[in-house]
């Protein structure tokens, strides 16, 4: 290759403009966030990424330079071990916390927000979620519990919140909170760091930004699973207030995506997926907000990539209704001619390669469905080639078959 | 009043449903009948689920009113009601996977349909199985897992299996988002179901001698 590693950058960075557009690119771009396995490829165990930023930037800058994907995400998905220990955060498990070294982490399901609480989320969600939510979810903020109100600093209020600052168990969890704050600047150096490296070589970074969907923010880290499933039917009112006072908040999220070269903002959704909430119960407390979201990124030059792990077969009529050649919805589990014939023309779609094909099947078996996925969804553009779920263990000889064959056979 | 009680169940009427079981045990019903009205709407709920006319909320807020009930009972008339189950199953997330809602409904549609469960819950070591096999003496152990790392944690439940010469006495199925016909063959599994109601056939199968 003679290209320019500023040519390769923009022809890549091109190539997946078109593809959400859907214009016909070059060829089928890949993209795919792969998860754990720049880490075991590389031979770094996962909790040694986690805690040694030089590392992770290496196993990351390996994995990139061998498989030159066409977006990169480099060492974001491995989250921080110093800070979630320094802060003692509650709702995951990681490696070596929990899990053993190699493990990706993983959620602690819990109720983190009770369900007497909606109110007093709605009320001032701020005050909600310092002094309630931050003591759950950090031991180390236990002393948060009595942080007070900063609706309350008007006038001569400010005095309760200097006053109960000095308190010792409040200097211990101040002091705690600075620490982390500090071990992430130095994480999200590292990130930066590592994006102007991986730029110099021609790579644009796969991600500008993260959001949620709005029913996933309220159901995930603060009311669970089996308590938001059950304030479907028990309490619908206040679970629709709270869904929609989350909407704007996941909209500010995903506008950090806005300006960059690749405004790509991530949504893993969550709990919307077929199975979990019947078409009524997804028209009236999942899809709206969730399409209020995408539809403000879309307004503000933000691409939307809506990563969904589930079957989402029968939600295949609302995502239609997204503004035409913006957004970029990835499948896991779905009859992808399916998919295209219904969100052709109107959204640029990727993903369903088994990821378990990437360990258990051979290159040829790899190469096979590849084929079979740009022949049925590759057609005149429209799709980014993904495995179905992020992939934590593969032999390296799979991914390459992965990445090699959909560059020759991706071409248009 | 039996019927009343599976009515309030099964179309969500959780604080009545309690009510109403309270009211009966107390004007001297058996707990033979309690039981068999939470049996009853169990039955109904998971079918309902497997008809796709009740999602996750409905099995949710029934399951809580089942399990209320069912506490309204002492627990020797609980175990003095229980019939002869269709099978034994042991069943559990693999090591190094803690997600549990999946087993939990998995375990929910195989009690509603007359199987006894014993559930071990998440992050469960190869060795803690082969112990349960060989204790409980199960006739299916059912493996979840929600990760790609579960794939090994699988393998090795079932090498260890051999290992402790158990194999042959149980059948294993596994299940889990990221699992498929491909991962059973890796595995060395003996089925693998895609969803809840596939492990209920997979389990009246085999406890038909099939």
């Amino acid at each position: 290759m003679s290209e320019t590693p500023e040519v390769l950058y923009r022809e890549r960075q091109q190539r997946i403009l078109d593809a959400v557009a859907l214009r016909k690119p070059d060829r089928v771009p890949i993209v795919s966030p792969f998860q754990l396995f720049p880490y075991t490829y590389a031979g770094v165990p996962f909790r040694e990424a986690m805690y040694d930023y030089a590392r992770a930037r290496e196993a990351c800058h390996k994995f990139a330079g061998d498989f030159q994907p066409d977006a990169d995400f480099g060492p974001v998905l491995a989250y921080p071990g110093k800070p979630l220990e320094t802060l003692g955060l509650k709702w995951f498990r990681w490696a070596g916390h929990g899990l053993p070294g190699h493990a990706v982490y993983q959620f602690v399901e819990g109720e983190y927000m009770t369900a007497d609480e909606y109110d007093e989320f709605l009320y001032d969600p701020s005050h909600f979620l310092a002094s309630k939510w931050l003591p759950r979810s950090f031991g180390a903020l236990a002393a948060f519990s009595d942080f007070p109100a900063m609706r309350r600093m008007m006038w001569f209020g400010w005095t309760g919140l200097f006053a109960s600052l000095a308190r010792p168990e409040m200097r211990q969890a101040l002091a705690a909170a600075l620490q982390a704050g500090e071990e992430l600047s130095e994480w999200f150096a590292s990130l930066a760091r590592y994006a102007a490296e991986i730029k110099a070589k021609g790579f644009p970074q796969a991600y500008a930004g993260f959001s949620w969907t709005p029913f996933d923010l309220v159901g995930d880290t603060l009311r669970g699973t089996r308590g938001i499933m059950g304030d479907v039917i028990r309490r619908p009112e206040k679970l629709l207030a709270a869904v929609e006072k989350a909407t704007p908040i996941a909209i500010e999220y995903g506008l950090a995506a806005a300006g960059a070269d690749l405004p790509l903002c991530w949504i893993w959704p969550h709990k919307g997926s077929a199975g979990f909430l019947s078409d009524r119960q997804y028209a009236r407390f999942y899809w709206p907000f969730l399409r209020e979201v995408i539809e403000a990124l879309v307004a503000r030059g933000v691409i939307p990539v809506i990563y969904f792990e589930g079957d989402e077969t029968p939600r295949l009529k609302h995502l239609a209704e997204v503004p035409p050649g913006k957004v970029w919805f990835h499948f896991a589990t779905m009859d992808m001619a399916r998919a295209k014939e219904v969100l052709g023309g109107i959204a640029c779609i990727s993903g369903n390669l088994p990821s378990h094909l990437l360990l258990t099947g051979t290159p040829e078996d790899v190469r096979r469905c590849c084929r079979s996925l740009i022949d049925t969804c590759g057609r005149d553009g429209g799709y980014i080639m993904d495995t179905s779920v992020m992939v934590d263990e593969a032999r390296p000889e799979n991914v390459r078959a992965m990445f090699d064959f959909t560059r020759e056979y991706g071409v248009y | 009043m039996k019927d009343l009680l599976v009515q309030a169940i099964t179309s969500m009427q959780e604080e009545e449903a309690v009510a109403l079981a309270a009211h009966m045990l107390g004007a001297g019903a058996q707990a033979q009948t309690i039981l068999e009205a939470c049996r009853e709407a169990m039955c109904i709920v998971g079918d309902r689920y497997e008809r796709r006319e009740y999602f996750l909320p409905e099995l949710v807020v029934s399951g809580e009113a089942l399990k209320r009930v069912a506490a309204l009972i002492r627990p020797e008339a609980r175990q003095a009601a229980t019939g002869e189950p269709l099978a034994r199953i042991v069943i559990g997330t693999v090591a190094g996977d803690i997600h549990d809602i999946g087993k939990e409904i998995v375990a929910f549609m195989l009690t509603a349909n007359e199987f006894e469960v014993r559930d071990l819950g998440v992050d469960v070591s190869a060795g803690r199985f082969v112990h349960e096999v060989g204790e409980a003496r199960p006739d299916i152990l059912a493996l979840s897992g929600f990760l790609t790392l579960a794939y090994d944690s699988m393998k090795q439940t079932v090498a260890a299996l051999g290992a402790a010469g158990l194999r042959d006495r149980v059948k294993v199925m596994i299940g889990g988002a990221p699992m498929d016909d491909g991962v059973r063959d890796y595995v060395g599994a003996d089925a693998y179901g895609p969803d809840a109601m596939a492990a209920v056939r997979i389990a009246r199968r085999w406890s038909e001698g099939g």
